[in-house]
């Protein structure tokens, strides 16, 4: 028998009932969707989460000093020195104590019995360029710089939060916060911080300040890096910060990208995967039982082939064809809905849609194997049908 | 002398039953080329075990059976469809058309088993169509056909595959006297031709027409003159 005469046959034989045909694909066309929704969705929030990990956490290093009685293990000077690193874009040094961060700061020194006059904010010491590293906004002035700083200027920028509460909000008339009775001229406002978003309720002072409330030493350094050097600078911050003492500083760095993907990927995959097989378990199941059906309607048609010369193996290779092709429609279907599917949800969200073409690919040949499979024992009925009993 | 188309000798059919049914007792006939045959009988003579066995669709019990000089009871089941589908021509009663081709593909599928080659094939069903009157039909599905019609589609397909017998089994059975006329000229011109017919019915018109009459009874086969 010419492959080609096979093919026709099955063909015409799937074609003859076109709705049956159809209805018979959907159990496939509904696995398959399921399969490759569920990989592609996953693929796609996977690549998501790791996208949003790498605006703020893949790129934040944060390095932890503890505090020696002896001596300053980091200065304030190596900051800079962190910045020849390649792949750091900005690098900011902090000094906060315990005792720092409880202080009482009154925006006047007028008495109102009717208002809470001081507020409990927390004081800390930064490098000038605190702005770069949590991608913070100012909202109003500016931030003190290297001048301020040489000069032992008493200035101190607020967080948005803290100014809030000390209810300051215009600049213009260079008002004064009063820590320990002393007097401190607001220069700016900071907020939209998207790092350390504690600051938002801190007063930060220049560091040659920092010694008024008892801040002397870094107590942390944060680190923003290039996209990818998080994991290289982490390695070599200690070090670059403080060569004699690398082993006592704390770096924490973000987790790898590669993590992150696996671990967003596992948590959705296993239910839906188990749903789509379940799913193409029915669809073969529905295939075994239509194409068993239609071959007992056929039966008169099986023995006019025999008598016409078709052996059981073509018998047998005709109704396997003709379920291959029904569960290879199911399957082409199936991708297609499931790729429209994770694109519209990519579209609606604003995400960018991953799917492996590999997949896209293989879940048609699944749904002809779902086919194939489905097929055999109604294929096995047909070809032992003896021709005397199936002309009768 | 040529080689018979058919010769049988000793054939017995036993089906498994209790007691046992022999369907066939010993049955011996030769058939000619040329020759064109009825077998007469009424229902449950063993009529459908002789075409069942002569068909290469069923096995005897016993005995041997020579298809055009082959012995087909050793043969194992793939060789005896081969056989079947180069040498035997099939007629039903029930025409057994697929419903959903066109006469063309009908009569097409007697070159899709076995090795036919696909060239020429559509212009060669034509040419069988023509045979029997039926070119002018040749895009119609059957259930557009009246049953003369269709018998002779029927007959058009079991001539495409150049067989040495057409083996017919109650041929006119669901047709009119008109139809059943048309159809019993269609046998003489073929058998004019060469062709070995040999018909299976019950009816006395249709035997009539055939030079050798065999009656069968019981399983046991009786030529009459």
């Amino acid at each position: 028998m010419d492959i080609r005469d096979l093919w026709a046959e099955s063909m015409a034989g799937m074609l003859a009932r076109p709705i049956r045909s159809a209805l018979t694909t959907l159990g496939t066309v509904l696995g398959i969707t399921t399969l490759v929704v569920t990989m592609g969705i996953a693929a796609t929030a996977g690549n998501q989460i790791v996208g949003r990990f790498d605006e703020l956490l893949a790129t934040s290093i944060t390095v932890e000093v503890p505090q020696s009685s002896r001596q300053a293990l980091v200065s304030w000077e190596a900051v800079a020195e962190l910045r020849r690193l390649r792949g750091v874009l900005s690098a900011t040094a902090l000094a906060q104590s315990d005792k720092s961060s409880n202080l009482v700061v009154t925006a006047n020194n007028l008495l109102d019995p009717t208002q809470v006059a001081g507020q409990t904010l927390a004081v800390v010491a930064a490098t000038p360029n605190l702005q770069a590293t949590t991608h913070g906004r100012l909202l109003a002035g500016r931030f003190y710089d290297a001048g301020h700083i040489i000069r032992r200027d008493r200035v101190v920028v607020l967080g948005e939060q803290a100014a809030a509460m000390l209810g300051i909000t215009r600049l213009d008339h260079a008002p004064a916060v009063f820590i320990n009775d002393r007097a401190y001229t607001v220069i700016g406002i900071i907020g939209g911080l998207q790092r350390e978003q504690i600051l938002a309720g801190a007063v930060l002072v220049p560091p040659t300040i920092g010694p008024d409330f008892g801040l002397k030493n870094v107590t942390r350094v944060l680190v923003g890096t290039q996209l990818g050097a998080a994991e290289l600078i982490a390695r070599q911050a200690a070090l670059a910060l403080s060569p004699n003492h690398a082993g006592e500083l704390q770096v924490i760095a973000p987790p790898g990208p590669k993590r992150a993907r696996d671990g967003a990927q596992d948590d959705v995959n296993g239910l839906f995967l188990i749903l789509g097989l379940v799913s193409l378990i029915v669809g073969a199941v529905g295939i075994a039982n239509v194409t068993l059906v239609t071959i007992m309607e056929r039966v008169a048609e099986i023995g006019l082939r025999r008598a016409l010369g078709a052996t059981r193996r073509n018998i047998a290779a005709q109704f396997l064809l003709e379920s291959s092709l029904i569960g290879l429609t199911g399957g082409v279907i199936g991708a297609s809905l499931g790729t429209v599917a994770v694109v519209t949800v990519a579209a609606v969200r604003h995400w960018t849609p991953v799917l492996d073409i590999r997949l896209a690919l293989a879940a048609p040949a699944a749904g002809a194997l779902v086919g194939l499979l489905a097929g055999l024992y109604p294929a096995l009925r047909a070809a032992r049908m003896e021709p005397v009993d199936a002309l009768r | 002398m040529p080689e018979p188309v058919i010769e049988l000798t000793g054939i017995c059919r036993d089906f498994p039953a209790d007691p046992p049914v022999r369907a066939l007792d010993n049955v011996t006939l030769r058939v000619d080329p040329g020759d064109y045959m009825a077998i007469i009988g009424p229902s449950g003579s063993g009529k459908s075990t002789l075409l069942n066995v002569l068909g290469l669709l069923d096995r005897p019990s016993s005995g041997s059976f020579r298809l055009d000089g082959i012995e087909t009871t050793t043969l194992r089941d793939g060789a005896r469809t081969r056989l079947r589908g180069a040498r035997i021509g099939f007629v039903f009663q029930s025409f057994h058309l697929l419903p959903h081709r066109t006469v063309t593909e009908n009569v097409m599928l007697a070159e899709v088993y076995g090795r036919h080659p696909r060239r020429g094939r559509l212009a060669r069903a034509k040419q069988a169509l023509e045979q029997v009157g039926m070119g002018h039909r040749t895009g119609f599905q059957p259930g557009r056909l009246s049953g003369g019609e269709r018998q002779r589609v029927a007959i058009a397909r079991a001539l495409m595959a150049r067989p040495s017998l057409l083996l017919c089994d109650e041929p006119t059975g669901n047709l009119d006297s008109r139809n059943t006329e048309a159809v019993l000229d269609l046998f003489d011109g073929l058998r004019s031709q060469g062709l070995t017919i040999l018909v299976i019915t019950h009816e006395d018109e249709v035997s009539a027409r055939a030079k050798r009459r065999v009656r069968i009874g019981d399983g046991v086969l009786t030529e009459q003159e």
